[in-house]
């Protein structure tokens, strides 16, 4: 009889190097092309690379980012919230509201973040307690919500914003870079640490992947989700102080249709929207990649609905790339 | 690589396809509230006529998909970094806009607001494209013109809480006893813009009044209903319907019959007369209450307490010009 001792197997813990996968990565990818885009710009118009237009571009998509942020954690957790827009409508509203009784800056500062909490803790008790499905919740609320603007407002205004309240979205913090471009930058470093440092993101990702088996691992699902919500809502609020403090004004129809930008900025930077994966950088790179696309093209003064269609162009291309990388890379193997 | 190579490509030639014409001296960006609008086609129609008219101007016709304040303050700010000479703006919201245009403005730009304003420390002056004693007029004159030995006429309005309807109603009041004496006003009723509400006052006034020679609507959706009801009670010949319409809309009627001419403002004109505004301005002229401005071969304006001022009296369309402009408008 002899020993048979059977030859040891190697087993890897993961298919590619640190390296390979970095490289193969949605950011990396999302990363090319914000470059790329960069470098066509800069070809295309001799009016694109000041430092004062680089500065302005970012006007247009930093409060959508700030909420797309947000939108990515809630929607890695499996839920989404359409009612982002409307939120910006109210908070804006009762910030015009607390204007007529005469509250300064601060003031309206806090009731503009605190509108957009208590929307958000609306949306999510809906969700989490009564068990309903936030695509309609939120579809609902995004009425409710804008509707009450509507009822305050109706065809009027509300204007008149103290001089001080214009440097949330008017201001500069250094030279070309303005306060919300210095906001959004610090909000990604918080949310960063949020989603990939902390138990608490473990937690959005394994609810995304699968809630029972989260559920099971004494995961707090519906507390999570919550607070998710809240976040949405808080976020939300703080865009609608940029925005409105950038406007100057509130209408009711502030904000329209920015929930759908906002869920395209967090889709195109690499979050699923069946949930369970993504990444902070890929939307931060994300919300980048559709300020250059629309400031681009605006300085070669395409029209908007061109730009909408490049745009969609842009996403599928970006979605359907790595899925068309895989179907070649089976077929190899 | 290749998606950047790619990507580069597919701009470029977005680029090339769409890019603006030569290099000119002056480029004035003509600003619409949405793009793929016949009115604000028609007006971008008028401007390239007031720039070749002019010479060394390029006029860039832009606007967001939809009409929203933001879309435009996008736009404006990509005109801002393009440097542009002056913007023509029509505004979505007239307070939203006047940071961005302001900003505009520090950094040397010209901007004036036309058709739909912006409030004042938002631009240098506002060109409308008429005024209430203008539209007043010309509504009773539209009626009076086919009625030389005068005659009852009737208003249709929209509702009776609409401020510019009612401002329209007293001017039109208010001239009649001295330039129409013969012409008389019998009633005024209301259709609040519905199609269905409208077609009854209008059958409510032929009834009412057996010898009724003129129905007036100074609304498009009046104006139609109107013109309906006369159509279907065959009394085309007898009543004369005029007022505010959209040429497009109110063609059928004026090829029947049921109305001799009806008014409205003139894109064109619109579009024209923002080019030659800003291209004074730019050329230094003080935009400031009481100044006198040329716009060419639509006449002239004089601009009031808030540097804005009335373009002309509402154009109208008859038989021989219907067909042109309701292809536009």
């Amino acid at each position: 009889m002899t020993d048979v001792t059977p030859e040891a197997r190697h087993i890897p813990d993961r298919l590619d190097s640190p390296l390979r996968a970095a490289i193969l990565s949605w950011p990396a990818l999302l990363l090319v092309v914000a470059v790329g885009l960069f470098v066509a710009n800069s070809f295309l118009s001799p009016y694109f690379l000041s430092p004062w237009s680089l500065s302005d571009a970012t006007f247009n998509f930093t409060e959508k980012a700030i909420i797309a942020l947000a939108m990515a954690l809630l929607i890695i957790s499996g839920e989404i919230d359409l009612s982002v827009a409307a939120i910006i409508a109210l908070a804006s509203t009762m910030m015009g509201l607390a204007l007529q009784f005469g509250v300064g800056t601060p003031g309206l500062v806090v009731i503009g973040i605190l509108t957009g909490l208590f929307c958000g803790m609306f949306n999510g008790f809906l969700v989490t307690r009564l068990g309903l499905p936030s695509i309609v919740v939120t579809i609902g609320t995004m009425s409710f919500f804008r509707g009450i603007s509507f009822i305050v407002l109706g065809d009027q205004a509300f204007k008149g914003y103290p001089p001080a309240f214009g440097f949330f979205g008017q201001g500069y913090v250094w030279w070309v870079v303005s306060f919300e471009f210095v906001l959004f930058l610090v909000c990604a470093v918080l949310f960063y640490v949020l989603l990939h440092r902390t138990n608490f993101g473990r937690h959005v990702f394994v609810i995304g992947n699968n809630p029972m088996a989260a559920r099971f691992s004494g995961v707090r699902v519906e507390r999570v989700k919550f607070i998710l919500f809240c976040l949405t809502g808080l976020m939300s609020g703080i865009a609608a102080v940029l925005l409105t403090s950038r406007l100057a004004s509130t209408r009711p129809s502030i904000a329209l249709g920015w929930e759908l930008e906002v869920v395209t900025m967090v889709v195109l930077g690499g979050v699923s929207i069946l949930g369970g994966s993504g990444s902070i950088p890929g939307v931060v790179i994300a919300a980048f990649i559709m300020g250059l696309v629309t400031f681009g093209l605006g300085l070669l003064n395409v029209p908007g609905i061109v730009m909408s269609i490049f745009i969609g162009a842009l996403l599928i291309f970006v979605i359907a790339l790595p899925i068309v990388f895989r179907m070649i890379r089976e077929r190899r193997a | 690589m290749k998606l950047l190579k790619s990507l580069a490509l597919s701009t470029a030639v977005a680029a090339t396809l769409l890019a603006a014409p030569a290099m000119a001296q002056e480029r004035i960006a003509l600003v619409v509230k949405t793009l793929g609008n016949g009115f604000f086609d028609a007006a971008a129609k008028g401007a390239e006529e007031a720039a070749a008219e002019i010479g060394g101007i390029e006029v860039i016709y832009t606007g967001p998909t939809s009409a929203t304040a933001e879309g435009q303050i996008e736009i404006v700010n990509s005109l801002i970094a393009q440097n542009v000479d002056a913007i023509a703006i029509s505004a979505n919201d007239p307070d939203a806009l006047v940071p961005a245009l302001k900003k505009a403005m520090q950094r040397g730009i010209k901007v004036l607001s036309w058709d739909s304003g912006v409030a004042a420390e938002g631009r240098q002056l506002h060109l409308n494209p008429s005024d209430t004693d203008l539209i007043g007029e010309t509504i009773i004159k539209l009626a009076a013109d086919y009625l030389p030995d005068g005659g009852d006429v009737a208003i249709l309005s929209a509702s009776s809480t609409a401020t510019n309807q009612n401002a329209w109603i007293d001017a039109a009041k208010k001239v009649m006893p001295e330039k129409f004496p013969n012409i008389n006003l019998v009633s005024v009723v209301y259709g609040d813009d519905d199609s269905v509400k409208s077609t009854n006052e209008a059958k409510g006034l032929i009834a009412s009044y057996p010898d009724l020679d003129a129905i007036i609507a100074p609304t498009t959706v009046g104006v139609v209903a109107a013109a309906q009801v006369v159509t279907d009670e065959d009394l085309i010949g007898k009543i004369n319907v005029t007022g505010l319409a959209l040429p497009s809309e109110f063609k059928q009627f004026i090829d029947n019959g049921a109305s001799q001419a009806v008014a409205l403002w003139n894109p064109i004109d619109l579009g024209y007369s923002a080019v030659q505004l800003a291209h004074q301005l730019i050329e230094g002229k003080e935009a400031a209450p009481g100044a006198t401005f040329s716009i060419g071969k639509v006449g002239e304006i004089t601009l009031d307490d808030t540097n804005s001022a009335a373009m002309a009296a509402p154009f109208q369309f008859d038989k021989s010009n219907i067909e042109e402009f309701s292809k536009i408008y």
